[in-house]
């Protein structure tokens, strides 16, 4: 279970303070698919950041799982980040120098894994996004849609329990956005929880829930996505 | 992780070829530059008999002139009179001793077709090849018999028994020098030492000399002097005879005293016997005698150039300026693949395993700068060796070994992580999410 409370991110600079996120109050369950939906720079991606330990918050309790991560070292976050939680990030951030094998490889080889276990998971990750023939291509050989499976792949290898995907299909086609979120659903019904920040509606609908953002805080009318929701049904 | 590292570190050194190549480069030329005049200093500085350093005294007694000291402070003379050589050698109070002067001779080879050459020669004393360790590769030097009867005997260096006899043993045969016959009852393995720490007055990086006879036969057939002479007072007429009894000074001497004790003994013999040379009249000065071992005669001497500090300064000086492109050129590769360490912290790489990452990259830079700068290092050396070609001792100053090698890459390796140190750091304090939201 992830549980913020009160959660406040401030950027500061020598002259200005900027609050990303302020009295940020949150609680996702096991198993949830959680959209999360705001206007630009609402601290859509700042809360996802702080979520998977890519920073540190200013103010307020973050636990993930029962644990207070703000009481942990560098060396714990990262293993914390490496063991329980998998990214997918809009721009895919695949190493354009290794594989796809190598790049599924990466979160695994800080794990600790045996090759041979790593190459079970490789291979079995890859297969589940269906990707499993191009193991020696290189990113820049694979599509758009492509490439954000194989991120997915690589956010899956290391079986974590939360998936926080940022704007996962903002640099794909709808067709291949479709099956990016096919693909998440998925995922999500096989057990993992899901956090997936976005700013297009359409696709906040696909999750179980949605979280909407607004000036740093979890705002408690999202309006536009009731009214979708309200004109879908 | 290592060889995992290692492939990366191969693959960020094949994406970025250029950089990678600048820096390999920028590394190499600062050892090169360093390591030259390093192993320049390393040989001059050198000493060539280590092993009984501290058991070799070089002897001097102050017989100068009373009104000026011959060298300031108060320094004594750097050789000893005929008459104080001799005096001293006789007396065997240490359990070996030599004295020994450099002089000419001319070579009259058996060819009468042949055309005779000069030679250098060393005129010493018995114990001179087992005082300071000198390899024979057939025979042995003469004995103490030999010295006192004048024995026409020679032992010839490696270089010489390879021109006159084609190196092969040699004993028994005869050379002839200025019209003499000597038999050859030696021949030395190869034996350079580096600097030339048995007679510091000439140039301390000659090659010894190829051919060594008896000091006594020297003195009797009254064989010119090749080195320094120096007198406070006229010699007067008499011709050799009268310069043997001058206070003109030529020889050196050494003397083996194997502890403490046996030094303070021979101190106290030196100190005797100028008071007695006193009563005769000479040794107008102060008592001034001094034992100086191996190691501070060649320090006394300043074997190592002044100017060659100076170079080895400015050497160093230029492989810092190498390191600090090092660090500029790391820097920017580092910041360039500043999404990549993000993406890594973000799938579970700690600051610990990001800065194994990058040493074990900038330790292969550094090892591929080192190998090339030990290739800039010989060509600096040959580079040295053709400027000063006319001068035979500076081929003894740019040999390279093995140790020189292992030194310049590992001086390589520890200025590569040297350079590495700060843009590791910077790269693992990157924030990642700021880098990973670059879109």
């Amino acid at each position: 279970m992830l549980q913020m409370k009160n959660v406040s991110k401030i950027y500061r600079t020598d002259t200005v303070e900027t609050h990303a996120l302020r009295e940020f109050s949150l609680i996702v369950d096991e198993g949830e698919f959680v959209s999360v939906t705001g206007p630009s720079g609402s601290g859509k991606t700042t809360f996802l950041n702080i979520a998977g330990l890519l920073e540190e918050l200013t103010g307020g309790t973050y636990e993930l799982d029962g644990r207070d991560i703000s009481s942990l070292n560098d060396k714990e976050r990262s293993r914390v980040r490496n063991e329980k939680i998998g990214f997918i990030f809009q721009s895919f951030n695949l190493i354009p120098e290794l594989n796809i094998f190598d790049n599924v490889d990466v979160p695994l080889r800080y794990r600790g894994f045996n090759a041979a276990e790593r190459k079970k998971r490789i291979v079995d990750s890859l297969e589940r996004v269906g990707l499993a023939s191009r193991l020696q291509h290189l990113p820049a050989q694979l599509s758009g849609g492509q490439q954000q499976r194989v991120a997915i792949a690589r956010a899956l290898a290391g079986e974590p329990r939360f998936l926080l995907a940022d704007e996962p299909t903002g640099n794909l086609d709808s067709q291949m956005a479709d099956s990016v979120l096919d693909l998440l659903a998925e995922i999500n019904e096989a057990g993992t929880t899901i956090i997936m920040v976005t700013h297009e509606l359409a696709l906040a609908e696909r999750a179980k829930r949605n979280i909407f953002v607004r000036d740093g805080s979890v705002s408690d009318s999202p309006p536009e996505l009731h009214l979708a929701k309200a004109a879908g049904a | 992780m290592f060889r995992y590292y290692m492939r990366l570190g191969i693959l960020s050194i094949r994406a970025n070829p250029a950089l990678s190549a600048l820096m390999v480069a920028a590394i190499a030329i600062g050892i090169g530059a360093f390591m030259t005049m390093f192993t320049i200093r390393h040989i001059m500085s050198g000493n060539p008999i280590a092993e009984k350093s501290d058991q070799l005294y070089y002897v001097r007694v102050d017989n100068w002139d009373p009104s000026e000291p011959y060298d300031e402070p108060n320094e004594p003379p750097e050789q000893l009179t005929y008459l104080d050589a001799t005096g001293l050698y006789e007396a065997g109070r240490a359990s070996r001793q030599v004295i020994s002067f450099r002089s000419m001779r001319v070579m009259e080879p058996d060819d009468a077709d042949a055309k005779p050459s000069q030679i250098e020669t060393r005129a010493t004393t018995a114990d001179f090849f087992a005082m300071f360790n000198v390899p024979f590769a057939y025979g042995s030097g003469w004995d103490k018999t030999s010295d006192d009867i004048q024995d026409h005997v020679v032992v010839l260096g490696q270089a010489m028994n390879e021109q006159l006899f084609g190196g092969e043993d040699s004993v028994g045969k005869t050379v002839t020098l200025n019209g003499e016959s000597y038999r050859v009852v030696g021949v030395l393995d190869y034996w350079s030492p580096v600097p030339l720490f048995y007679d510091l007055n000439n140039n301390p990086y000659n090659e010894p000399a190829q051919l060594f006879l008896p000091f006594s036969v020297a003195i009797a057939g009254e064989h010119d002097s090749a080195g320094n002479t120096s007198c406070w007072k006229p010699v007067g007429d008499g011709g050799m005879s009268a310069f043997l009894a001058s206070e003109c000074i030529r020889y050196q001497m050494w003397a083996e005293l194997n502890s403490e004790a046996e030094k303070q003994a021979y101190l106290q013999f030196l100190d005797a016997y100028v008071e007695e040379q006193k009563l005769v009249g000479r040794f107008p000065r102060e008592l001034n005698n001094r034992l100086d071992n191996a190691e501070e005669w060649m320090e006394y001497n300043e074997v190592v150039d002044e100017d060659v500090g100076v170079l080895l300064g400015l050497a160093i000086l230029f492989l810092v300026v190498c390191l600090l492109n090092t660090i500029g050129l790391l820097l920017a590769k580092v910041l360039r693949r500043a999404k990549d360490t993000s993406l890594r912290r973000a799938l579970g790489a700690n600051k610990a395993a990001l800065f194994s990452q990058y040493f074990v990259e900038a330790s292969m830079i550094g090892i591929a700068g080192g190998l090339l700068g030990i290739f800039m290092t010989w060509l600096g050396l040959r580079g040295i060796e053709s400027l000063f070609i006319e001068y035979d001792f500076v081929s003894k100053l740019v040999q390279m070994d093995w140790v020189m090698m292992l030194a310049a890459v590992a001086l390589a390796i520890v200025s590569s992580l040297s350079a590495a140190l700060y843009p590791t750091w910077r790269a693992c304090n990157v924030t990642p999410a700021t880098q990973l939201r670059i879109q």
